[in-house]
């Protein structure tokens, strides 16, 4: 071991933990490209071997590229055209134009930034001039004047597809599967999309255009292989500088994965959902408990972790109430109890309490009715009731149809936290009818 | 080069001069001897008679057509006129793909000796516009120096084939008839003046060299001179009070300009070494006013002639002249840049003045004489551009009286406005100019004159793209002349703004007020025409720098083959439509009718190839001369943002003019509505016709109606998918235009889309027969898509390469490949979908379906399945999940489409559907919970 290495082994504490944050979060962050996507191999392969086609051959593609919400799309892509760009010959010779369905809203601006990402002619500075029409046809126009060997290949990376089919007469999709299945320059159209059933949207003609190659990203990964890639996610890389705290790191993150509470608190996010967006989510709250006091990962840390994930985010709304609107939301479930989920109105929620504060409240004197209402406004403005009717205007306040937007579950769990709750309160929401 | 005021619309009356003579007593047609024509309101009259070279009224307002007359014919109530004609053609006529043949630059004034027969050479006498100049040169001899611009020059023939040598002989006959230089056209009858042909020749050679800074000078002359050719027409025809008026605002107006770029001694000087410097022939000073007087004269005869002013006028304009005319001596290929030049200089004149900045240029030769030569000059060598400005001032005083007081016409201003007119290129524009702005530049307030600048520049930026895209086919290799020429288009422009500046300064002073107020406001529009936008931006995606590798192996050959966009050596499976579609297109090319022709069909079944073969046919067959020529042009109703664009594509296509919708639909309207000679066929291909459907169907109407029309020859064949189309979006009267021609693309059988892949792999060996068969099978009875089905196949090659070990090993593509791609391509993901979900989402899918059992719907609201998923998750042994994650989970399903949601803002009250059956989920749910 050299000299230096030595030297370097003894890095302070908090610079390794500093260290270990930053790598990790540009882990989690999604910053930087995995070495090699995790599960899903074949269609990597797939889709490199098409992209290929298209770099080095000039053959037109289309190919969709659908999958839930965080299950690596997006990674995929970026993987392949990493990988793609890296090939000497193709690493000139091929155009990206990176659309997305959510910021090209209609194929005026999608048109404008094609030809602005392909720097055409009629680009000036960072300005595409010309009308709607004149960019369709410059476009096109250019796209025909292509031939599958000399002009460049384009790649239409469009990332939410669907929203593209929303476009009024699908004309730039039809147009862009039109030029990938004629003789002109060679393209590649690649749609990301989460929606399975994206084929349904696409009209007839531009259906027939596709090729109807979709490489699904749907992941059966096993908990094992969840836990491994877990383990895998929080360790270190080898390159660390400092061996010492490698090696302790490392070996932490092992006991901690054969951890039985850690286990479970994998098991029921796993439960959850599979996708590794949400589980970086829980490994960066956790990596973020890490200090230089405290220089690894405990299981409690985990456990912490996966309850400020879980909440349930109107729990949190219930313990900020008053005593009052408390008791207006327990009127509304014994409503709720008594007519079976119908609507009411603040005239019935206002009964209701007034008969709870004749007959049972010790603790909590009347109010006037404006404060009431006050009360049941602001429950309303924080949406945890709703009024049934669009027209408000029309009918007075008191009797406008309301619904709960809470299950009874949270309002017991909300009164369990409650600080200092009135026991007759606590009594009311108890008992089974008013 | 040519323009004529058509779009004036003058009315030109026709009239039969000399005895008619019996030409055919079957048809009792009668000959005359010559015509007599003459612009409504005017006296002057132009006799044409056979054996001369005429122009035609055709498409084009700035190239009409030009040809022999051979006989001028009408029949007995002669009310009709007719002519026999031998047609020249420009090479604008000559088709796109053929041009190259000429293998050499054309001479912008070449013309060429049409040998073909597509071409009716009998024409209404009443579409001829006045005579023109063509000159024989034979093969081996150079162009004459372009000196006179009215001149044509014919040196090939073409036969729509190839260009061939002229023979002489064809030319000869009208030697024998005119003098070997067809003597310019008698504009009045009776006293013909001394029109001397002869002196013509001279004052192109007497043209002295350009030195460049003069040539920048005179740009704006030489341009006049360049543009102007058969001005004389214009002088009959457009000749008005307006123009004339109007006049000598600008007319003085250009004087100061003219006379402050003039005013430094030396560029003086250098105009007149340049003269002296002539090379070749050695001459006085008088020489060459004299010939140039000659050639002023000739120009300028009519006008002198018909004022009967004297003759020592003109002369006097002539003389001063010499200097500015060495600008014409540009050649050819630079004359794109004193044209642009004139556009500039166009741009910073006053509106009114700006309309006739073409005269302008021509006042110079009137009023420096008279500024400079006379005054400046005797005066002693000016010193700054006041004192330049101040004699010349003097001298346009009276005349600007003439404009305030609106007096009749005097001879000298006849003569100049006469001379104005006589810029044919940008007269069209001078005239709707005068159309539309009064002449009176006193009389407009400020306002409407930036209006009116403002209509005026964008025309001229209209006229200049066109001219540009004119020049652009006519000289191919000019372009590296271009770019110098605008540099000393900015540094000339800056110069002359300068200039202008100064005198506005020195005109306020002066309290002229009128004078800067027409000025100003065109300034900001000069900044315009500066070339910031990508005008002639060429559409072309980059090349790549290392060549498109080629197919290595039998699987990747057999790939490249089965692609969609490679052509196929022929169309297998659609013989009898392309049978029934060759024969309707050729039937009606031959005849030289229209008609329209509905096509329908799913998608992927070869219409459009099937059409686009035909038109390679047919145009193979034309080229063997067995049919008259045709235009093909294709427009898409996907490729348009709106169906209104259709009329813009067209017209592009047909004439490669650029204008806007409504611009467009009147201009095929007339192109299609009057009788040209010379017309060919269009074939014109309307794909996806169903989105040209517009509420008042005024596209689909007019697509329809065109090829009703007698003068039409427009064929025009539809598709689209349903074959009820006609039926159900149009209204009867686009429905019955359309016709009853139709036919319909039946989805290919198995049988066919066998046949089809198999003449595409055209014995390279890939497939297995029963492989397939099994894909042609399997495609047939889902939509008989042939897109789908050669996918399927380039799929199938691609698993089989992959399978195998090593690529160059893989054989045959087997069933098990094809089967599968058909999996890949047909499966519905959604069982894998579910079997692939989390836990907590599976079990909301079942919780979804009790919920459904329970209360016998279809649909239920979160709240209620929830209630079921927490009961579930209680019998699995599962810790139930709060209500943000229950949430969660739903709208992940929701996401991938499993299941369908209202909006989420609706939270616990969403109502949840199934988007999948409750089979499938609990066929899917099923192995899982094994």
């Amino acid at each position: 071991m050299s000299k230096r290495k030595v030297k370097e082994t003894h890095m302070p504490v908090g610079e390794c933990i500093s260290q270990v944050q930053m790598i990790l979060r540009e882990r989690f962050c999604h910053q930087r490209l995995p070495e090699k996507p995790v599960g899903m191999e074949s269609q990597h392969k797939h889709l490199l071997e098409l992209l290929r086609r298209t770099a080095v051959h000039g053959e037109s593609n289309s190919v969709l590229i659908v999958g839930p919400r965080g299950s690596g799309k997006t990674m995929l892509l970026n993987c392949v055209l990493r990988e793609l760009l890296e090939v000497k010959d193709v690493n000139k010779n091929v155009l990206p134009v990176h659309l997305n369905g959510l910021l090209q809203t209609d194929d005026r601006i999608a048109l404008k930034e094609i030809t602005r990402q392909l720097n055409l002619e009629n680009v000036v500075g960072d300005k595409v001039f010309g009308s709607f029409a004149e960019n369709l046809a410059f476009l096109l126009e250019a796209l025909k004047k292509g031939d599958r060997s000399s002009s460049r290949p384009v790649l239409f990376i469009l990332d939410e597809f669907d929203l593209f089919a929303h476009h009024k007469n699908q004309t730039l999709l039809y147009n862009l599967l039109d030029v990938s299945q004629s003789a002109q320059a060679p393209v590649a159209v690649i749609g990301l999309t989460c929606r399975l059933d994206v084929l349904e949207l696409l009209e007839k003609r531009v259906k027939s255009r596709f090729s109807h190659r979709q490489i699904h990203l749907l992941s059966s990964l096993s908990f094992i292989q969840y836990l491994d890639n877990v383990r895998s996610q929080l360790s270190l890389p080898q390159d660390f500088p400092d061996t010492k705290f490698y090696d302790e790191w490392n070996d932490s993150i092992k006991t901690l994965c054969e951890d039985q509470l850690v286990v479970d608190v994998l098991q029921s996010h796993y439960n959850s959902s599979k996708d590794f967006r949400s589980l970086h989510l829980l490994l960066m709250l956790a990596l973020s408990r890490v200090s230089a006091s405290k220089p690894a990962i405990k299981p409690t840390d985990l456990l912490e972790a996966s309850r400020v994930c879980m909440v349930d985010s109107k729990a949190n709304i219930l313990h900020g109430l008053s005593i009052l609107e408390l008791c207006l939301i327990i009127a509304m479930k014994h409503l709720n109890d008594i007519y079976e989920g119908e609507p009411f109105n603040f005239q019935m929620v206002h009964n209701e309490f007034k008969k709870f504060l004749q007959r049972k409240s010790h603790s909590i004197h009347n109010f006037d009715k404006p404060v009431v209402i006050k009360a049941f406004e602001h429950l309303q403005q924080l949406e945890l009731i709703k009024s049934m009717d669009s027209s408000t205007a029309k009918i007075q306040k008191e009797y406008q149809l309301m619904k709960l937007l809470l299950d009874h579950s949270q309002i017991m769990e909300a009164l369990q936290k409650y600080p200092q709750c009135p026991t007759d309160v606590k009594q009311w929401a108890m008992s089974a009818f008013g | 080069m040519v323009r004529y005021f058509t779009r004036l619309r003058v009315r030109r009356i026709y009239k039969w001069g000399g005895r008619p003579y019996i030409f055919d007593r079957k048809l009792k047609s009668y000959g005359f001897e010559y015509l007599n024509m003459s612009v409504e309101g005017q006296e002057a009259v132009t006799t044409v008679t056979p054996g001369q070279y005429i122009l035609i009224e055709g498409n084009d307002d700035e190239y009409p057509f030009v040809a022999k007359l051979l006989k001028l014919f009408g029949d007995e109530s002669h009310k009709q006129k007719k002519a026999l004609v031998q047609w020249f053609l420009r090479l604008s006529e000559v088709p796109q793909n053929k041009k190259l043949l000429l293998g050499r630059s054309p001479h912008p004034q070449e013309i060429f000796y049409y040998l073909g027969r597509a071409c009716d050479d009998e024409i209404n006498a009443e579409s001829i516009l006045g005579t023109v100049h063509v000159q024989h040169v034979p093969e081996d001899t150079p162009f004459p120096e372009p000196g006179t611009k009215d001149t044509l020059y014919v040196k090939l023939s073409w036969d729509t084939k190839a260009f061939n040598v002229l023979d002489p002989v064809l030319m000869q006959d009208t030697s024998a008839s005119t003098p070997p230089k067809p003597a310019p056209p008698l504009f009045t009858p009776c006293a013909s003046p001394t029109a001397t042909p002869v002196s013509r020749g001279p004052v192109h050679h007497a043209l002295p060299t350009p030195d460049p800074t003069v040539m920048r000078r005179a740009g704006s002359v030489s341009d006049t001179r360049a543009t102007m050719s058969a001005g004389k027409r214009s002088t009959l025809e457009a000749e008005s009070i307006h123009s004339a008026s109007k006049l000598s605002a600008s007319k003085i107006l250009s004087a100061k300009r003219r006379g402050s770029a003039a005013d430094t001694p030396g560029v003086r000087k250098k105009l007149q070494l340049s003269i002296g410097a002539s090379p070749g022939k050695k001459m006085t000073r008088a020489d060459v006013l004299c010939e140039l007087l000659d050639e002023e004269m000739e120009s300028e005869k009519v006008v002198s002639l018909k004022l009967s002013s004297s003759v020592s006028h003109s002369l006097q304009h002539g003389c001063s002249l010499s200097p500015m005319r060495s600008g014409c001596k540009t050649p050819n290929g630079q004359r794109r840049f004193p044209w642009k030049l004139t556009s500039i200089s166009l741009d910073r004149l006053s509106p009114t003045a700006l309309g006739e900045q073409d005269f302008s240029s021509d006042l110079l030769l009137a009023v420096i004489p008279l500024a400079l030569e006379d005054e400046v000059f005797e005066a002693g060598l000016p010193t700054d551009a006041g004192s330049a400005n101040t004699p010349k001032k003097r001298q346009a005083t009276p005349r600007r009286n003439y404009v305030r007081g609106q007096k009749p016409t005097t001879p000298s201003r006849r003569k100049e406005s006469a001379m104005a007119i006589r810029e044919p290129a940008l007269g069209v524009l001078a005239e709707e100019d005068s159309e539309d702005s009064p002449m009176q530049p006193i009389a407009l307030t400020p306002r409407s004159k930036r209006k009116s600048a403002q209509l005026v520049s964008l025309r001229i930026r209209k006229q200049l793209n066109l001219l540009d895209n004119t020049q652009e086919l006519i000289s191919d290799g000019d372009d590296d002349c271009f770019v110098p020429s605008k540099k000393e288009l900015q540094s000339s422009s800056n110069e002359e703004k300068t200039d202008s500046e100064e005198e506005t300064v020195a005109k306020k002073t002066r309290g002229r007020n009128c004078k800067t107020s027409v000025r100003t406001p065109h300034k900001t529009p000069s900044k315009k025409v500066t070339p910031s936008t990508p005008r002639c931006a060429t559409p072309c995606i980059p090349s790549r720098t290392v060549p498109a590798r080629q197919p290595g192996n039998i699987l990747e050959e057999a790939r490249a083959r089965l692609h969609v966009s490679s052509v196929p050596e022929s169309l297998p499976c659609r013989e009898q439509e392309f049978q029934d579609i060759y024969n309707f297109v050729e039937s009606k090319v031959m005849d030289g009718t229209g008609g329209c022709m509905y096509i329908s069909g799913v998608p992927g079944t070869g219409k459009t190839a099937t059409i686009h073969e035909v038109i390679r046919c047919l145009q193979h067959a034309s080229d063997m001369d067995e049919i008259p020529t045709f235009r093909f042009i294709e427009i898409n109703g996907m490729k348009m943002t709106d169906p209104h664009q259709a009329y813009v594509q067209i017209l592009q296509k047909l004439t490669d003019q650029k204008v806007t919708a409504d611009h467009a639909a009147a201009l095929l309207e007339k192109r299609f509505s009057n009788p040209a000679p010379k017309k060919e066929t269009t074939v014109l291909l309307v794909d996806e016709l169903d989105l040209l459907w517009t509420r008042k169907q005024n596209v689909m109407y007019n697509l329809f109606d065109w090829p009703t029309r007698r003068h039409a020859r427009l064929v025009v064949l539809t598709i689209a998918n349903t074959m009820d189309l006609p039926e159900r979006i149009m209204i009867n009267r686009v429905a019955s235009r359309l016709g009853l021609t139709r036919m319909s693309f039946q989805p290919y059988s198995f049988k066919q889309l066998q046949q089809i892949i198999t003449s595409r792999l055209n014995k390279v060996k890939a497939f297995e027969e029963d492989a397939l068969q099994l894909v042609s099978r399997k495609v047939a009875a889902l939509s008989g898509d042939a897109r789908r089905c050669l996918d399927i196949c380039r799929r199938a090659t691609e698993i089989c390469e992959h399978s195998a070990s090593h690529p160059s090993s893989a054989g045959l593509v087997k069933m098990s490949h094809v089967m599968e791609a058909l999996d890949e391509m047909f499966s519905s993901s959604y069982i894998t979908a579910i079997r692939c979900a989390s836990l907590q989402e599976q079990l909301f899918l079942r919780a979804v379906i009790a919920e459904f059992r329970r209360l016998g719907l279809e649909e239920a609201t979160f709240q209620q399945v929830f209630v079921q998923h927490r009961t579930l998750s209680r019998v699995e042994g599962l810790q139930p999940i709060s209500v943000s994650e229950g949430l969660a989970v739903c709208q992940r399903l929701g996401a991938c489409r499993l299941l369908l949601l209202e909006a989420s803002r609706l939270d616990m009250l969403q109502r949840v559907r199934l988007n999948v059956s409750q089979d499938d989920v609990l066929y899917a749910l099923k192995p899982v919970r094994d």
